[in-house]
């Protein structure tokens, strides 16, 4: 191929009748570039759900791996084709006859929802307090947002147990200043989950929101004014449609996160506090239910992936609209 | 008979000259400061009902911050603005009778033309169906009936222009605030726009009020122009006295083509001024009354189309300067002559190319008279 070859044809006008130039063809650099994020999914994503999606197939047993059939490849193909005779579905069976599991789902999809929904109402005036800031303040303050980062996850929802226990910082003050009499059971309760995940989330809604803010142009609120729109109408009519986008990729940020969360129903929930993170963390290390919990898992991917499409979806739109 | 100034005598419309007028909008020492910088700077004026008033002037002049303050987007740090009597201080801009077209013209992307005709109308709480009248009406207005389902990113510069002019006039407020409003659209389409927008304000009888740095825009639409420089006011008068009389030296060169010649007041004589301009060595006689004495220092103005250029030589012995063509521009309709006089001083005299062909061409370096009537130019004191 010569470089003439490779240099792309100037572009024709609409129904002109020479003819387009073929697709041009790829380098081995170009395949190389491309095959490396796939190669990644492959093989950090698509291998272990693989083995995870066949360990759901399985049966539980008294082994090392504690579940049967084990694929040895190197007893020949007879022995995989054996393996796979042996799969069923009988643990995903089991999900729909046992009730824990399809509540804790529920009960971890609507933890999510309404943790969301919190964290939306306390992220989008912050989102909208640094896009209006003076342009100076923004770095800092963008700064400030990221900052709980820089100390771990764990420790952070650790500390809020200092916070909301019983005879914790929250009650004290509370106690001090006079509006309580008895000190209040927060930790160990759903809204102790809620608090949990609203803080450690709101930066993953707050930061995108921002970047929409933003961008929003000034002028247009002032020509809603002009029509005669008064700011809180304003808001709601031009500010809150334009920032969609925003609000729509920060509440899956924090959603799709919080439904499959462990860590905070565990250290800040109460034993009826059921998330279905939990209910996985108990099938695996307490039962040593290897096929059972891998079914969950699967379950809980399936569940997330709807949302995450409808996203990408959405995501597309906005790039198509943009155009 | 006196001779009265040539301009766009549209109509008998001149309300600034009846002492008993009562103004519509009035500024009143008015002053806004952004930190250190001072935008408009105890400025005073008073604008007509159904009047076409532009504000002119360069960027930094203080022009939108003037409109910003109308619309109530911007508080003045000192003076006061009535509209029909009324002080706007402390109404918000929603509440205020008056409509601005925004020079970005701030369309809302998530609406549909319709609905962004609409939306001032909703405000108000106007009953539907008659929503559904006025918009279409105002689309038919702007000639864009054929769109109203489209979104402004599927409309053209000209269109978008268009819808902007549509919402902000579909409230029919009581003053129309126009920034810069054919700013971003192409020559063409400019000039068209110009004369709808004139005989729109003459048809829906509404006072518009026009922020421009487009001398031409000002001239060919407004009743009067208010030429802007510093935060100041320099001279409000009407386009053609603007033209014709301008009042300071920043005025007749910001507005058109002029040639400045410093001069020397040699003889006062009633209606009759004599000047001599030293660097081009030429005696200026000018039918006008001044306000300076005997060799004090003042400016002659004249544009370059009211010079004749000539091989001829000139009768009488004053308002005539001979030098030698330097450069020719040729612009089709007219040609602008740079003529060369003493050592470096350029005059410039435009003469309209009325017919196709010239027995004699002039060209470069040609010996040339140029010559003016008394009353072709201005003696300006500033």
């Amino acid at each position: 191929m010569t470089r003439a070859d490779r240099t792309p044809a100037p572009a024709t006008t609409a129904g002109s009748d020479i003819p387009r130039p073929p697709r041009q063809r790829r380098s081995a650099g170009g395949w190389l570039l491309i095959a490396i994020p796939y190669a990644w999914l492959v093989v950090f994503f698509l291998a272990p759900f693989f083995i995870v999606f066949k360990i759901s197939l399985s049966e539980i047993a008294v082994a090392i791996p504690p579940y049967l059939p084990t694929i040895d490849l190197a007893e020949g193909w007879s022995n995989v084709v054996a393996a796979i005779r042996q799969f069923s579905l009988e643990n995903y069976i089991w999900l729909t006859q046992d009730d824990l599991y399809w509540k804790s789902y529920l009960s971890s999809v609507q933890i999510a929802a309404i943790s969301t929904l919190i964290t939306l109402i306390v992220g989008y005036p912050i989102a909208y307090g640094m896009a209006r800031a003076p342009k100076e303040w923004r770095a800092t303050l963008l700064m400030l947002v990221i900052l709980p980062f820089w100390t771990s996850f764990l420790i952070r929802v650790y500390a809020w147990i200092g916070i909301l226990k019983n005879e914790g910082l929250l009650n004290q003050v509370l106690l001090w200043i006079g509006v309580i009499d008895d000190p209040l059971t927060i930790l160990n309760t759903n809204i102790a989950v809620y608090i949990g995940i609203v803080y450690s989330y709101l930066p993953f809604l707050v930061l995108p929101l921002y970047a929409n803010l933003e961008k929003l142009d000034v002028s247009l609120l002032e020509a809603a004014s002009d029509l005669g729109c008064p700011p809180w109408r304003a808001f709601w009519t031009i500010t809150v449609p334009l920032s969609m986008p925003g609000i729509i990729a920060g509440c899956f940020l924090v959603f799709i996160p919080a439904v499959g969360e462990f860590v905070i129903p565990d250290l800040l929930g109460g034993s009826d506090t059921l998330m279905i993170g939990k209910t996985l963390w108990t099938e695996f290390f307490t039962n040593r239910d290897w096929p059972v919990s891998s079914a969950v898992a699967v379950i809980l991917l399936l569940i997330l992936v709807v949302p995450i499409v409808l996203f990408q979806n959405q995501q597309q739109r906005v790039a198509e609209k943009s155009q | 008979m006196a001779k009265k100034p040539i301009g766009p005598i549209r109509r008998d419309f001149a309300p600034w000259d009846d002492p008993q007028a009562r103004p519509y909008i009035e500024f009143r020492n008015v002053t806004k400061k952004f930190g250190d910088f001072t935008a408009v700077d105890n400025l005073s004026l008073k604008i007509y009902e159904r009047e076409f008033f532009a504000l002119l002037g360069g960027s930094g002049c203080g022009k939108t911050t003037m409109m910003r303050m109308l619309a109530g987007f911007e508080t003045p740090n000192a003076g006061e603005i009535f509209l029909d009597g009324q002080n706007l201080a402390g109404v918000p801009p929603h509440r205020r009778p008056v409509n601005m077209m925004f020079q970005s013209y701030a369309l809302f992307p998530h609406m549909s033309v319709e609905a962004n005709v609409a939306f001032g109308l909703k405000q108000e709480g106007m009953p539907k169906a008659e929503i559904a009248g006025r918009v279409e009406e105002m689309l038919s207005l702007v000639k864009l009936q054929d769109f109203a389902k489209r979104k402004p990113h599927q409309l053209s510069g000209g269109q978008r222009q268009r819808v902007a002019l549509a919402r902000s006039l579909a409230k029919k407020p009581k003053v129309l605030l126009l920034d810069e409003p054919l700013g971003a659209l192409d020559r063409k389409l400019r000039e068209e726009t110009q004369f709808e927008l004139t005989d729109l304000q003459q048809d829906l009888g509404m006072t518009f009020v026009i922020v421009t740095h487009d001398q031409e825009e000002a001239m060919t639409m407004a009743d009067r122009i208010a030429v802007m420089d510093k935060g100041r006011i320099v001279q409000i008068a009407t386009p053609s006295e603007i033209y014709e009389v301008p009042n300071s030296r920043f005025v007749a060169d910001f507005i058109g083509d002029i040639n400045l010649m410093e001069c020397k007041v040699t003889a006062r004589d009633g209606e009759m001024t004599k000047l001599h301009a030293p660097l081009f060595d030429c005696a200026i006689e000018v039918a006008q009354p001044v306000e300076a004495g005997i060799g004090d220092t003042v400016w002659f103005a004249i544009r370059p189309e009211k010079v004749r250029i000539s091989f001829d030589e000139p009768e009488g012995p004053a308002n005539r300067l001979s030098g030698e063509v330097w450069d020719i521009g040729y612009l089709g309709d007219v040609s602008i002559y740079h003529t060369h006089i003493a050592a470096e001083e350029t005059v410039r005299a435009t003469v309209a190319n009325r017919s196709r062909t010239v027995e004699r061409p002039m060209s470069w370096e040609d010996k040339v008279w140029l010559s003016w009537d008394r009353d072709a130019g201005v003696v300006l004191t500033q």
